[in-house]
């Protein structure tokens, strides 16, 4: 059943009006040398170069417009310049002579020329954001499921939603995977303040609003991790709070989300470590943290069902490592100074313990 | 003549620095060891050293979770328990747990011969 989520076709963009044809020339002149920004390269917040049809058509407006404001000034400064040499010589030559009022005839034909054109380009201007506006307000073919994201500070919380079978629901945090080629719809909410969701390399910026749900979408047309981040300042650790889009092969997505819904496996039978670490994550951080399969519950936190299939921890802040992993959880209050997760009262033999658990939770 | 003796000496005293430079480890020791200690500090920020310790010369290594590694080249002993030996120290790395159990270090994951280049690292030091 979940096939249907990926097989289709990539559905054929509706004809643009404008676009790209008028735009072809300014867009060879502005086409940047700088590679993909995708995050494996140097410039992951980098928004000119796009991966996908949002992005595109997108960008291409915005190099547009400022080849058109270049043009103009560049047009304007040329005019101005021309006119201080045209008229100056004859009363620069006699110094002291009152300044001769010349009525050259033909001035007024400027002023209608210049404001036709500019009515023009400014008309043709508004067309075409429209235009752009109306291309990546819906996805050109119906997004085949739903990905709820909670921003609340400094993380985002994720709940994948398939509209025809409730139960292959899940939720996760901070790294979304979606299928390449594929739109996929985004509602946008938020526990406390105003956050915004960004991911630059495949569409552009949209608010996250207490009281209000919000809705966009994505679609990334190549293979790779794309580098989100929250856009409107959050509070102390906003910088802090990113996360990762992959772009994952139809059935590779299909994989990971099967194996999101499966609960966490139990601890095995005779390990004293794992047992300590279980029990010690339930009683400390159960509150917050979910494991599903297990008693924790707690929802103020990520889920960590599958923490480890993550390639980062706390929003993209640390890598997801037995070190930074370790170290986090000794103590987030400095390596994310505001979070609400509190420095836990651990022994080192029960922090090295928790993480061992952690570290079954693949 | 007193001229000619002057720039003699002198260039006799640099030959002779050199010399001495090259002789205490030859200088292709000298370069591994940098080469090693380059590699190490890359493994320590892999690795995550810095979220639990404060590191000289890695960025973002702040931690407050275990000692500082400043002057670790110097040091007596590796957490008070082992002698501070490059062998030592590979041990610490690769098993802190060995060592000192259930002491808040995790194993790290580092291999023998990365624990060979950041234990360079922390040698450098002083
Ligand atoms: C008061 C609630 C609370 C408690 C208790 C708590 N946490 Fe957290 N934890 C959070 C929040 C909130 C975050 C998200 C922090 C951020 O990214 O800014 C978090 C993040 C994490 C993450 C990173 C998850 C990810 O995917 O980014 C891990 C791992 C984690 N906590 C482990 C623990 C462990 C282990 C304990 C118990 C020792 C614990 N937490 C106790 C609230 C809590
Ligand atoms: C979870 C936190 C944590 C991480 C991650 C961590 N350490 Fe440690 N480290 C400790 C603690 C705690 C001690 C003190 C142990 C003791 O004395 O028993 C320690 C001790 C040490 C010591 C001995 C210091 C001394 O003065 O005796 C060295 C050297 C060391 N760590 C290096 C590293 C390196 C290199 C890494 C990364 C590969 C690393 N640590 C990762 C917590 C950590
Ligand atoms: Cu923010």
């Amino acid at each position: 059943m979940m096939e249907r989520l990926w097989n289709r076709k990539p559905s054929i963009q509706a004809p643009r009006i404008v676009g790209r044809l008028a735009l072809a020339p300014l867009l060879a002149l502005a086409s940047p040398a700088i590679a993909a920004s995708e995050e494996s390269t140097s410039a992951p917040m980098y928004y000119l170069k796009t991966f996908g049809p949002k992005g595109d058509i997108t960008a291409s407006l915005t190099w547009g417009l400022l080849a058109i404001a270049a043009g103009v000034s560049v047009l304007m400064s040329v005019l101005v310049i021309v006119a201080m040499f045209r008229n100056g010589r004859s009363s620069m030559a006699t110094p002291g002579s009152p300044l001769p009022i010349a009525h050259p005839p033909g001035g007024h034909r400027w002023i209608y020329l210049g404001l036709a054109l500019t009515t023009l380009v400014l008309i043709a201007l508004v067309i075409w954001t429209m235009d752009v506006l109306a291309e990546i307000d819906e996805p050109a073919g119906e997004p085949a499921f739903t990905i709820e994201v909670t921003g609340q500070q400094w993380w985002w919380e994720a709940r994948y939603v398939d509209p025809d079978d409730p139960s292959r629901s899940f939720v996760t945090a901070n790294e979304l995977h979606i299928p390449v080629g594929e739109p996929v719809r985004i509602t946008l909410a938020s526990r406390d303040v105003i956050h915004s969701f960004w991911v630059p390399a495949l569409a552009g910026k949209t608010d996250v609003i207490p009281g209000q749900t919000n809705e966009t979408w994505l679609q990334a047309d190549r293979e790779g991790v794309y580098r989100g981040q929250c856009a409107e300042y959050c509070g102390l650790q906003h910088a802090h709070m990113a996360l990762r889009i992959f772009a994952d092969a139809p059935e590779a997505f299909q994989a990971w989300w099967d194996h999101q819904l499966e609960p966490a496996d139990e601890v095995p039978e005779g390990s004293e470590l794992l047992a300590v670490g279980e029990r010690q994550f339930r009683l400390q951080c159960g509150a917050c943290h979910a494991v599903r399969g297990t008693l924790a519950g707690g929802e103020a936190g990520p889920d960590l069902t599958h923490l480890m299939d993550r390639t980062t921890i706390a929003s993209v802040t640390l890598p997801n490592t037995p070190g930074h992993l370790s170290g986090w959880i000794a103590d987030p209050q400095h390596q994310k100074p505001g979070t609400t997760m509190p420095n836990p009262d651990l022994s080192g033999p029960e922090l090295n313990a928790i993480r061992h658990y952690l570290e079954t939770l693949d | 003549m007193r001229r000619l003796i002057h720039p003699a000496l002198a260039l006799a005293a640099c030959l002779l620095a050199f010399a001495g430079c090259s002789e205490s480890g030859g200088d292709g020791a000298v370069s591994d060891r940098k080469d090693q200690a380059a590699r190490g500090a890359e493994l320590i920020a892999a690795k995550g050293c810095g979220t639990c310790h404060e590191i000289p010369g890695i960025d973002g290594a702040t931690g407050r979770v275990g000692p500082p590694l400043d002057h670790m080249g110097d040091r007596m002993f590796i957490a008070g328990m082992i002698r501070n030996t490059a062998e030592n120290m590979q041990v610490w790395l690769t098993d802190p747990q060995s060592v000192v159990p259930g002491n808040a270090m995790p194993d790290t994951g580092l291999e023998a011969d990365e624990a060979e280049d950041v234990a360079a690292y922390l040698e450098s030091l002083r």
